[in-house]
């Protein structure tokens, strides 16, 4: 084992794995992105990654120009780390075999710097490991968290028979113009998106209104009052938080049916707040409990009364954690599948998630399935990533104290 | 939490010291302030609380109530009798004789209708022949008390008529007003028949067992998936670049993303006919054939646990991320200052101080993702061996129409989650002075 904490082996070891990492990677994203025949050329990007390694303990500074140089001559020979299939053109082999080389050399060289040729401190050895680690796991979450949703958007850009032809061939036909976005435009004109889109908007909105409206009183008050009974009120929305949808819905399914809310907006707005009302409680009281007790204690020495000091007081120093609720409120409101699927039938009267889940049928295209998808994902990641700062502190600060 | 104030301090010690400096005695019980802030909480959760409970626990003591009820998903709408009226023999002219027909049935095959009882509004200038023994006729108004429907009956109802000038003018149609009929029927969900044919068939077939099994690896596996990938994710990310928030941000989005989008997308991409996975797979020569992901036996239950833990991971991630940024960073310097390497300082300084966080979402995570329903559903349907609990309640209840029995399947999931909960608050009241 201490064989391994020298510079000479432990270089072209990290090389070797990061060659076969960045190979691999070089290959689905050339695949993905041109249709093409990629794939990674195992033992011989292992080999070019275990040279670059041990260039890397000895001379950092060649590594990166010797990867991209390496790399793309040897794209030329059978011995290239990106293995390219017949009817890939050279220019596109040579690129593919520069991009792996370079993207191999530069950052191994990173990866070993500080690191001698002879032995390693444990130190040295272990921030070289941690630096692999590290872009391993950047290229890995990258990876696993943009080809879906690269998938997602690039699928809906497509025809049914060019999906069928060369399923990994993302390209689109920029010459096509607006003709492109046919099923977006069959979606919103024959399929009533733009109604389900309003539908499921307002639906969120009321939600996260009337859900504030029930939840800030009463988080207000378990986290602030004293009464008997508040341990046993703080447990149960906890336990409440976690009785499943499904076990409820089935009641509620018949209690509308029977009560004629079904197919109902109404009935939809009556129940999504019920859903949201223990977390936004919970999430709320956590926040509540962190706000100095004292600035409220002298808004009731100066003769305000309680609900004076929760409106002028409380409430203006929480609007983060208002904000983060509603955002979460939203969401949870707006990616709701279960009640909406078991309670509205009639199309008129969809949420965004109903109409998808009737888009799936064996008679509809497929890319009208993830057109719909997109259309439901974009609004909810737009609004997420412009107040993300909101979400995460919201999701974190209120709800699980460290 | 009530404030309790300390007795021992003005015991009988105290009082001994000095009778004359007159000891103010602490307040005994609740005074008027305490009662008003009581009222006052209870006023402010008294809107949430009525909501909750009559959306949660009323529709929990329904579930217990249906569970132990024969009850199928045609019992929803009650056995009732249904009509429809015609007008038969094609009168042409004034004179002509013609047939007016109800047909009756009851909608149920097997449920009784007591008491039906028929009552239309006869159009004008109809001459009315003969009528059923059963039938009064009060000028216009028709009412027929037909006595008690079994099960499947059906009858017909006919009245021979002669059409007359006022009828001819109104262009021989009967005008559009449907006859009433009444009737009452016994409704299984209020009736006092009860079963425990539900629990008993739940449980013997040897299916449920398969079924907790799936649900407990799928449970498990998801959990702890989600939490590895959390830490690797937030160990990534604790530390400050340029571009940390674009990726800390783009961690999250398999998380805010609706969960029927992204389960479509994994549907499509994993698809054996025409999935770019499978394409890619052969491609690299992985495999020779496209592989059924999502409807082999022990892949498709992977499959599953592993779109659990890519969708998932975001939220142990922005846990265990806020956690880390908390650890004073003295500590790190002192122990490099003693010689720690960095995996020496993960494990022996890192490692304890997550461990809070770690098991409490441990045990969140096991009870949401025991609890989930939508990811398996939408991905596999609960077919291929990947039937857990929530979709068995599903599945009884509205594929198979035996909603007692899904009812039941909710009874057992109910009484998990009470266990569950139990070393939940055990612990955290440890973890959190919750």
């Amino acid at each position: 084992m201490s064989m391994i904490r020298h510079g000479y082996v432990a270089g072209p070891l990290i090389g070797l794995f990061w060659a076969l990492v960045v190979a691999t990677s070089v290959a689905v994203a050339f695949s993905f992105a041109t249709g093409g025949a990629y794939r990674p050329g195992g033992l011989f990007a292992a080999l070019l990654g275990a040279g670059l390694g041990a260039l890397a303990v000895t001379s950092p500074r060649l590594a990166g120009p010797a990867g991209l140089c390496l790399g793309a001559a040897l794209s030329i020979t059978p011995l290239s780390p990106v293995v390219t299939g017949a009817e890939v053109s050279g220019w596109a082999a040579l690129l593919a075999g520069g991009a792996a080389g370079a993207a191999t050399g530069w950052p191994v060289a990173a990866m070993m710097a500080g690191c001698p040729a002879g032995a390693l401190t444990r130190h040295e050895f272990e921030h070289a490991v941690i630096r692999f680690l590290t872009g391993f796991g950047y290229v890995f979450f990258t990876a696993i968290v943009l080809i879906p949703f690269y998938v997602m958007v690039m699928t809906s850009l497509k025809n049914q028979s060019e999906l069928i032809r060369n399923p990994l061939d993302f390209s689109v036909d920029l010459s096509k113009g607006w003709d492109l976005f046919r099923s977006y435009s069959e979606l919103f004109g024959q399929f009533g998106f733009g109604g389900y889109l309003w539908t499921s908007f307002l639906v969120s909105v009321l939600t996260v209104i009337i859900t504030l409206l029930f939840a800030v009183p009463g988080a207000y008050a378990v986290a602030r009052l004293r009464f008997t009974g508040r341990a046993a009120i703080s447990r149960s929305i906890l336990l409440i938080y976690m009785v499943p949808m499904i076990v409820l819905a089935l009641p509620i399914y018949i209690a509308f049916s029977m009560a004629g809310l079904r197919n109902s907006i109404f009935g939809i707005v009556l129940i999504y707040p019920v859903t949201t009302i223990p977390v936004a409680l919970y999430m709320l009281q956590g926040y509540f409990r962190g706000l100095p007790a004292e600035i409220e204690e002298a808004g009731l020495m100066d003769g305000l009364s309680r609900l004076k000091v929760i409106w002028t007081i409380t409430l203006p120093l929480s609007m983060p954690a208002m904000a983060s609720v509603s955002l979460y409120v939203f969401m949870i409101a707006w990616n709701e599948f279960l009640l909406a699927f078991m309670l509205l039938d009639d199309p008129s009267k969809f949420t965004l998630t109903r109409g998808i889940a009737s888009l799936n049928s064996s008679e509809i295209p497929r890319q009208h399935l993830m057109a719909g998808s997109v259309i439901a994902t974009v609004p909810i990641m737009a609004l997420f990533l412009g107040l993300e700062r909101f979400m995460t502190r919201g999701l974190t600060a209120g709800s699980v104290k460290g | 939490m009530t404030a309790r104030p300390p007795e021992t301090a003005t015991g009988p010690i105290g009082r001994h010291g000095g009778a004359e400096r007159a000891e103010p005695a602490p307040p005994q019980g609740r005074n008027p302030l305490e009662r008003r802030e009581a009222r006052l909480a209870w006023g402010l959760l008294l809107p949430t609380v009525t909501a909750v409970a009559l959306v949660v626990i009323l529709p929990l003591l329904a579930i217990f109530w249906i569970s132990v009820k024969p009850v199928g998903l045609a019992d929803l709408r009650p056995p009732e009798p249904v009509v429809s009226e015609d007008l038969r023999g094609r009168p042409e002219a004034v004179g002509d004789e013609a047939t007016l027909r109800y047909r009756l049935r009851n909608s149920s095959p097997d449920q009784p209708v007591a008491n039906v009882v028929l009552t239309d509004l006869l159009p004008e200038g109809l001459e009315i022949g003969a009528l059923d023994p059963r039938c009064t006729l009060e000028e216009l108004a028709l009412r027929c008390e037909l006595g008690d429907f079994a099960g499947g009956h059906r009858e017909t109802l006919e009245i021979p008529v002669t059409i007359g000038q006022a009828f001819a003018d109104a262009g021989m149609e009967l005008p559009d007003s449907p006859p009433g009929l009444t009737g009452r029927s016994a409704n299984v969900l209020t009736s006092g028949n009860f079963t425990f044919e539900n629990f008993a068939r739940i449980f013997d077939g040897g299916e449920f067992w398969g079924v907790l099994w799936v649900t407990l690896v799928y449970t498990v596996f998801g959990t702890i998936g989600a939490l590895v990938f959390g830490l690797f994710a937030a160990l990534l990310l604790d530390r400050s670049f340029r571009g940390q928030g674009v990726l800390r941000g783009l961690f999250l989005f398999p998380y805010v993303a609706p969960v029927i989008a992204v389960a479509f997308t994994w549907i499509i991409l994993f698809d054996p006919f025409s999935g770019s996975a499978n394409a890619l797979l052969i491609q690299m020569g992985v495999t020779n054939e496209a592989i059924n992901f999502f409807g082999q036996r022990p892949l498709a239950l992977i499959m599953v646990i592993l779109f659990e833990v890519w969708r998932y991971f975001p939220l142990s991630f922005l846990f265990i991320l806020a956690r880390m940024q908390s650890i004073d960073t003295d500590m790190y310097e002192a122990a490099d200052m003693d010689g720690a390497s960095p995996f020496q300082q993960f494990w022996y300084l890192s490692m304890p101080q997550l461990l809070g966080i770690l098991s409490v979402l441990f045990l969140l995570r096991f009870i949401w993702t025991f609890n989930k329903f939508d990811d398996i559903f939408l991905l596999t349907g609960g077919n291929a061996g990947t039937r857990t609990l929530t979709v068995n309640v599903y599945e009884q209840a509205f594929a198979v129409s035996n909603i007692g029995a899904g009812a039941a399947v909710a009874v057992v999931i109910f009484g998990c989650l009470l266990a569950f909960s139990y070393f939940f608050f055990r612990f955290l009241s440890q973890e959190e002075g919750l």
